[in-house]
């Protein structure tokens, strides 16, 4: 009882951190009364939107979840650039050197923002396109496999990176 | 300042003028799809970061643009991949096109 109802308040907590940041961010301005207005729409938002929001309820909430967020968010920019470097050196190569094939990856992520965050992850990153998710299987296209990859290698060389960070903060 | 803004304009625009090319040279959709997504990200990124150095005072309404890219940019190219597997079209396979240049050359 005490965790779901602790969840249930870093819900509403998140929406309405979040709706305010947003206002703060459109409006850019730290003046009372736009702060005033600010606050009581982030509110009302909170109230409404919050018991819709389930998907939220896969975060595991701790002290420390700003400090495993931003991991997150590091390990996912070094993925990005890099992928960008890979992908401009397929690019240009006159060769075109690709090998495409649709592989099959698993997750051992259960919870729905996490498998979202997980298969936005797997799209920007290196010569990888999430394609589905049934389940705990996700279909990727990747760019380069290897002749004769099997689940277990793909998900090794494709998802683990990004999963052992993202299950720190998510079930 | 203004400089590192320039900086990041140019890398920017690079980026995205590779996912252009990318998108001319792939054979198929599916590749199409991924040379576009990360370039199109990073490029904007770029793009968002130079033009928060040239107009510091924008940085709040930019940083709302990248991250709302960051978000939806993935989640619009898995939603395309996913409807057009769904409408039936294969990946583009390396062997045939393996075959097809020895045919070309013998």
């Amino acid at each position: 009882m005490e965790t779901e109802k602790a969840e249930g308040l870093g819900r509403y907590l998140v929406v309405f951190t979040g709706a305010l940041l947003f206002w703060l961010l459109l409006t850019g301005s730290l003046d009372s009364q736009e702060l005033l207005a600010g606050l009581l729409a982030s509110a009302v938002v909170a109230v409404m939107a919050a018991p819709r929001m389930g998907i939220l309820s896969g975060i595991r909430w701790s002290p420390v979840l700003p400090l495993q967020v931003a991991r997150y968010l590091g390990v996912f920019f070094l993925a990005l650039l890099r992928s960008n470097f890979d992908m401009a050196r397929r690019v240009l190569s006159p060769a075109l050197p690709i090998r495409p094939a649709l592989v099959e990856v698993k997750t051992s992520l259960q919870s729905d923002l996490g498998r979202l965050l997980l298969a936005n992850s797997i799209t920007l990153t290196p010569g990888t396109l999430t394609v589905d998710v049934e389940g705990e299987r996700l279909l990727v296209h990747w760019i380069d496999a290897s002749p004769g990859t099997d689940l277990e290698s793909a998900t090794r060389a494709i998802v683990s990176q990004f999963e052992t960070h993202l299950r720190e903060f998510l079930e | 300042m203004r400089l590192v803004g320039d900086l990041f304009l140019l890398l920017g625009s690079a980026f995205l003028f590779l996912g252009a090319l990318g998108l001319v040279r792939m054979p198929d959709v599916f590749n199409r799809i991924q040379a576009g997504a990360k370039a199109a990200t990073l490029g904007v990124l770029g793009v968002l970061v130079g033009i928060a150095f040239l107009q510091p005072g924008w940085w709040p309404k930019l940083l709302a643009i990248g991250l709302f890219i960051l978000f939806t940019n993935p989640v619009g190219s898995s939603t395309l991949a996913r409807a057009i597997r769904i409408a039936g079209v294969r990946p583009w396979q390396k062997p045939a096109e393996e075959s097809r240049a020895l045919e070309e050359k013998s």
